[in-house]
């Protein structure tokens, strides 16, 4: 039982920067923007909060309002997020150019700029900023004493700030998606801008918006990621991007599904490194280092249930296309 | 006539706004040195534009590098011209290298059936992007994001499966990292007619002249063959292709099955170079991912792939040159910078082909009614 409490806490732990993430991506391109920068959108969000935590925590700030500081840091994240993706949204909206090719360059830029900044901060050849370990939330801290049973020990095994945030978030992308005029407007300009545009819904502007939520949700899967992954950042984020943006065309474009995706995702991504304290698991006893099958676990049960759900899938429309007010 | 020389002016339209944004991104480059280190700046600036013609080893270097960057940019490139984003160069170019040097260590083959293996092992993989997408409908990128990752841990699992492939088989300490040829099969070394010795570089071998052939089949299969047509068709409108008669099903297939070809032919020439060994971690190939740079800024056209990647590796070597004082990823963002610049590249076009629109206007009121709709013509392409 012990075991599975593990497992289900780190697969919380590793589902909360895809779903964040992934919503990111769905907002852009629900809005018409293939949002492929998502992972130098992480890396910078990452990079900036991470600097902001290790500042705090040398002021005295940081150990001494621990959760109150991981808020900021959150906002922090997210602000450097939207920042960084307003540059994809200028290109491709205000230049129209290729969505692709700017967010290739964004993707470059992040990892590059991200170490030679830390290197400027902390000296040559430090390219590690380390996560102070008050950020974490332990059941000590809320009066839970007992953590050797099942529920403790899957809630606050790690718990970070970051995982309610990412319920809350995915509960307003649902509101915001389905139950706003906002969400219908940025909707129809993924599908048909010129029908969009012909009712008076300003295109640019609703594009932008979907461009800066993914920024704003970027940036804090960043940190989430950063704090999943435990050993502190490193100028990157081990293609976490690519992967949300592989969750987000699993999820089939919608929130709920991107939610289960992510789950599914890293439930199968934990289970590999957990393999050898499993009993009914089969060992592969006979192949030299057989941890790589179950590290492949994850992307094939993915393209299977793919495969299987493709029918279903379905992109937005416009997505890709730059709106250009006078095309037919 | 008047339409093909609408074509020439639009590749000279693409041309300068190339060059432009590489201008433009080498002086963003050089900003950020002056802010980084200003005592340094000058002298690591002359590094980035210098080291590659300094001295024949380091213009080797630039040509060594610059071939699997070539393959994994004609990789993108070709892929995208037939309107599918291949991000999986990175496995295919993994899966082309594990196959090449599987045959030049494990079956001791020599170097050309090493390199058709690497194109097989290459191929498969991206053909399975291209079946998934074809028959199943699943989208090419989540497909080949997923593959980069199984092709790894495949290439791990078996290659640590197979002892006779690590170096530790033949006299060496890693267990990490596949033989070094020199010791495992000389004859799968491509070969260096005599340049690595001319050039004093241990690398240079005739990789970068097969990538530069295979650069302009590429071009004249895409440009001037039926087969590259109906896939660029296909890749534009797969329903207008359909009804005019193409198969875009098989059209999708062939075109992933080029394009990972091409990838794994890249992983084939660099691990048969014999200066460096495959090595087994849990990070996909850096080099299938810089492939898309490459491609960004050519534009994906093939011939521009053979200029685009020998200028990434000539700054890349400019750019260890630079080190200690400033950090080699200032490259990247360099090139960052000037694939972003080239976003604007559509203004800029749009610019000149207003002005030039203009002047056409004023040919057109002098030249005869019936040249109009041929003028018009080569617009739509």
């Amino acid at each position: 039982m012990i075991i599975l409490a593990d497992i289900l806490n780190a697969t919380v732990l590793f589902a909360v920067p895809l779903i964040l993430v992934a919503l990111g991506g769905m907002f852009s391109e629900r809005s018409g923007i293939i949002n492929i920068a998502l992972e130098g959108i992480m890396i910078v969000g990452a990079l900036v909060s991470c600097l902001f935590l290790s500042a705090v925590d040398k002021s005295g700030f940081g150990p001494a309002n621990p959760q109150l500081s991981m808020l900021l840091a959150i906002l922090i994240a997210s602000v450097s997020g939207m920042v960084y993706s307003a540059l994809l949204a200028f290109a491709s909206i205000n230049l129209k150019a290729n969505q692709t090719i700017g967010g290739v360059a964004l993707n470059m830029l992040a990892p590059a700029f991200a170490i030679v900044l830390t290197w400027a901060i902390q000296g040559q050849g430090n390219t590690t900023i380390f996560i102070p370990t008050w950020t974490r939330i332990s059941a000590e801290s809320i009066g839970v004493t007992d953590i050797s049973t099942f529920l403790p020990r899957f809630l606050f095994k790690s718990f970070y700030l970051t995982t309610p945030a990412a319920l809350l978030l995915l509960l307003a992308s649902i509101l915001v998606l389905y139950r706003t005029r906002l969400g219908l407007r940025l909707r129809s300009c993924g599908e048909h801008p010129q029908a969009a545009d012909s009712v008076g819904i300003n295109v640019y502007k609703m594009r932008y918006i979907g461009v800066l939520i993914s920024g704003f949700l970027g940036g804090i899967g960043g940190l989430a990621f950063t704090l999943a992954a435990g050993s502190g950042f490193q100028s990157q984020v081990a293609g976490y991007g690519f992967l949300a943006l592989a969750v987000m065309i699993f999820g089939n474009w919608k929130p709920l599904n991107i939610f289960l995706a992510s789950l599914l995702f890293a439930f199968f991504k934990i289970l590999g490194s957990y393999s050898s304290s499993i009993p009914f698991l089969p060992q592969f006893k006979g192949i030299a280092s057989s941890e790589y099958i179950y590290m492949m676990l994850p992307y094939v049960v993915t393209m299977i249930v793919l495969i299987l759900s493709s029918k279903k899938s379905r992109a937005p429309k416009a997505e890709g296309i730059p709106y250009d007010k006078g095309m037919r | 006539m008047t339409k093909k020389r609408r074509f020439s002016f639009r590749g000279m339209d693409s041309l300068i706004a190339s060059v432009v944004s590489t201008l433009a991104g080498l002086l963003f480059g050089f900003i950020l040195l002056l802010i980084f280190n200003p005592a340094k700046a000058g002298n690591g600036f002359l590094n980035i534009l210098l080291t590659g013609v300094r001295s024949t080893p380091r213009l080797a270097k630039v040509l060594y590098t610059a071939a699997p960057l070539m393959m994994t940019g004609l990789s993108v490139g070709f892929a995208f011209k037939t309107g599918l984003f291949n991000i999986g160069a990175s496995g295919q170019f993994t899966m082309g290298a594990f196959l090449a040097l599987t045959g030049a260590i494990s079956w001791q083959l020599s170097w050309p059936m090493c390199l058709l293996l690497g194109i097989l092992g290459g191929a498969v993989w991206g053909a399975i992007p291209g079946i998934c997408k074809a028959l199943f409908n699943v989208n090419e990128v989540i497909t080949s994001i997923m593959f980069n990752w199984i092709g790894l841990f495949t290439v791990n699992v078996l290659t640590y499966n197979n002892p006779v492939m690590l170096a530790s088989a033949w006299g060496d300490v890693s267990k990490e990292r596949t033989a070094a040829l020199a010791k495992a099969n000389l004859d799968a070394i491509l070969p260096k007619l005599g340049m690595d010795k001319l050039m004093k570089f241990n690398g240079m071998n005739i990789a970068i002249f097969i990538t530069v052939i295979v650069a302009v089949i590429i071009w004249f299969i895409l440009q001037k063959t039926t087969f590259g047509y109906e896939l660029k068709a296909c890749g534009f409108n797969r329903n207008a292709s359909q009804y005019a008669g193409i198969n875009p099903r098989r059209a999708i297939i062939q075109s992933m099955v080029i394009a990972g070809a091409l990838a794994g032919l890249g992983g084939g020439l660099y691990y048969l170079s014999g200066t460096v060994q495959l090595t087994l971690g849990k990070e996909l190939s850096a080099m299938g991912f810089n492939g898309i740079p490459v491609a960004m800024l050519a534009a994906s056209h093939p011939i521009g792939t053979i200029f685009s990647a020998l200028f990434i590796s000539y700054i890349q070597v400019g750019g260890d040159a630079m080190q200690p004082e400033f950090a080699r990823e200032m490259i990247d963002i360099i090139i960052a910078a000037i694939i972003y610049l080239s976003a604007f590249s559509l203004l800029m076009r749009e610019l000149l082909g207003h002005a030039k629109k203009r002047r056409q206007q004023v040919l057109e009121t002098v030249e005869a009614p019936e040249d109009k709709p041929n003028a018009n013509g080569g617009e739509s392409a």
